[in-house]
């Protein structure tokens, strides 16, 4: 406490200076402390690895035993995108996530709202039959429900990707909303319905605004996890429905060794692209560590 | 608000007295989940069970037992029943290293200082590589004419490449990379819940960091714990595409997901996959119950903090 203390004392002397925020320090280097940065300091080194490796390796035009490659080129990206037609896959990325994320927010929004406000007899079934697909792995579910798509005929279409995907997105949307939902004061709802409000007014004039940080965030997350969603993608997806992820999955195991490593690494690239484009903007509106602890509440009980 | 009525009293319509019980017309507003719970998922599930009863004529030739021929052959066939272990022997190390992991650093950056915001997104930030992009990263970055590699020979550390990629070790690192940040997230997350003041009760109380971790800050994360170590271990018991791309998919990291994938798409063996895959959920969730029976052990009381 002491050592807290004297620091805002230092900092509201220097506050004058525009110097860090009252409370704000750096970190003390403690063993404990040296301990930790050296962990995080090892995987930013492999992750940086990684990264670096791949995009050097998308601009390689021959890269054998040397650090660097011997000749660079932007050739790849052009191959690639003509090769595996990644307008086409693009476009099918895209499509399926934007689809996923409104049918999810559509069909989870209200029964996070049924399960946030009301207790009724069997709600545990009910909870339980969300919860299921979040804590089964996706192949588990995957393969019999792959198996139902081809009997009706949906298999390798677009419609059976964004029905897989919906699987675990609904859960998620509604798992995430319902402590949202719970936190707004439902006095605020009875007086809209004393006031003569129908359960749809209800809804579009009191609700969703409020809930509108809420949705914003359960759809981004939403959005990230369909883009990157492999396992169950893959199962129903055929050429004209692969999402990006499978088209690289498919070129790196395709018959006859793979395609050349410097194609996949130029669609990985445009991948991570992609994906950071799209956590830029959620991180816009999120702060990521705090959004998961709203789920704990409802996790037991 | 008792829900049990007292009926013999009550004027109040049959509507009246169901709403009571909290059956009204906004339950309607659940029909839509429901629908396509049962409909994607109970339904599906129901079918695959189903299917598990109707083995093909070649299973039940070589490993007998009429309907249940694709059971026997689950647990009798060496070849499918150890890559439980295999599984096993992949995700609950990988589970257990991300949330051990995962907590000092949690502990560490819980302070206030300059740049945490960056420190957390950088962290968090491997979520969006996807696994197969981490596999093409990994054969390149650490295989044997890999920078990691050269690096540690032109140190002098080794003198021949160490094999890193295509056996165990390569889907070890492909799970940490991709299940570490969520681990910290989750747990960063919860420990953000637990009320600062309550430990800095004990502080005054004399309390050292390690009694105060213990007795503390461990029972009330506790929960949180279980919570994270269940969801990361979901996500490293469902390996596939790390197990195929930087494993060794015939051996050592021949895991239960690969196997059904096997039996689905080039066996075209529906009732084995559904087999399979079944019995790795079931596998899986036996250990999801464990620890949650364990938790319920460790501390039974609020979670506290949040209120």
């Amino acid at each position: 406490m002491a050592v807290a203390t004297s620091t805002e004392v230092v900092d509201l002397r220097n506050r004058g200076r525009g110097s860090r925020p009252p409370g704000e320090r750096s970190l003390v280097a403690s063993p404990g402390t040296w301990f930790v940065w050296a962990g995080i300091a090892v995987f930013f080194v492999f992750l940086a690895g990684i990264v670096v490796s791949v995009l050097v390796d998308s601009f390689a035009k021959q890269w054998f035993t040397t650090w660097l490659p011997e000749e660079w080129t932007v050739g790849w990206y052009a191959q690639a995108w003509d090769r595996f037609d990644l307008t086409h896959v693009i476009g099918v990325t895209l499509l399926v996530a934007f689809s996923v994320v409104a049918l999810s927010v559509l069909i989870g929004l209200p029964a996070s709202y049924v399960l946030a406000r009301t207790r009724f007899p069997g709600k545990q079934l009910v909870l339980l039959l969300f919860l299921l697909p979040i804590l089964i792995p996706p192949i588990t579910y995957g393969i019999p429900l792959a198996t139902v798509m081809y009997n009706f005929g949906l298999g390798r279409t677009i419609l059976a990707v964004v029905l897989v995907n919906l699987v675990p997105s609904v859960p998620f949307v509604i798992i995430t909303m319902t402590p949202f939902i719970e936190q707004i004061n439902p006095s605020i709802e009875s007086a809209a319905r004393m006031s003569g409000a129908r359960t749809v007014q209800v809804f579009t004039r009191i609700l969703a605004p409020l809930l509108v940080p809420g949705i914003l965030a359960a759809g981004i997350l939403v959005l990230v996890r369909t883009v990157g969603m492999f396992e169950l993608t893959f199962l129903v997806s055929g050429p004209q429905s692969d999402t990006l992820v499978v088209a690289i999955y498919r070129a790196m195991t395709s018959a006859g060794g793979g395609e050349a490593r410097q194609l996949i690494s130029s669609m990985g690239v445009v991948y991570t692209a992609m994906m950071l484009v799209i956590l830029v903007i959620a991180l816009r509106f999120i702060n990521p560590t705090q959004l998961v602890a709203r789920v704990k509440d409802t996790g037991d009980d | 608000m008792s829900t049990v009525a007292t009926p013999a009293r009550s004027s109040a319509g049959l509507r009246h007295r169901l709403a009571e019980r909290g059956i009204s017309g906004r339950l309607w507003l659940l029909a839509p989940a429901v629908v396509f719970a049962v409909a994607l998922f109970i339904y599906p599930f129901a079918y695959g069970f189903g299917l598990t009863v109707q083995p093909l004529p070649a299973t039940v030739e070589k490993f007998g037992g009429g309907i249940f021929a694709n059971y026997l052959a689950f647990f009798r066939d060496p070849f499918v029943f150890d890559t439980v272990w295999i599984t096993m022997r992949l995700a609950l190390p990988a589970a257990l290293f991300n949330v051990a992991v995962s907590i000092p650093i949690a502990f560490k950056l819980r302070a206030r200082f300059r740049g945490k915001r960056t420190l957390q997104t950088l962290l968090v930030l491997p979520i969006t590589l996807g696994t197969v992009l981490t596999a093409q990263g990994l054969l390149i970055f650490a295989g044997r004419q890999g920078w990691l590699n050269r690096f540690l020979i032109d140190v002098g550390l080794i003198d021949e490449p160490l094999q890193l990629v295509n056996n165990y070790l390569g889907v070890f690192f492909s799970l940490v990379i991709s299940g570490f940040p969520f681990a910290y997230l989750l747990i960063s997350s919860y420990l953000s819940g637990i009320d600062p003041s309550i430990e800095a009760a004990a502080k005054t109380l004399g309390a050292g960091w390690f009694q105060r971790f213990r007795r503390i800050t461990l029972p009330l994360l506790a929960p949180g714990l279980a919570t994270t170590f269940v969801l990361t271990f979901v996500l490293a018991f469902s390996v596939f595409p790390s197990a195929r791309l930087v494993g060794d998919p015939s051996d050592e990291t021949r895991v239960l997901a690969l196997m059904a994938y096997r039996a689905f798409a080039e066996q075209l063996d529906y009732s084995m996959a559904s087999t399979i895959a079944i019995l790795m959920g079931a596998v899986e969730l036996a250990v999801v119950a464990i620890v949650f029976l364990g938790r319920s052990f460790l501390y039974r009381g609020s979670t506290g903090g949040k209120g």
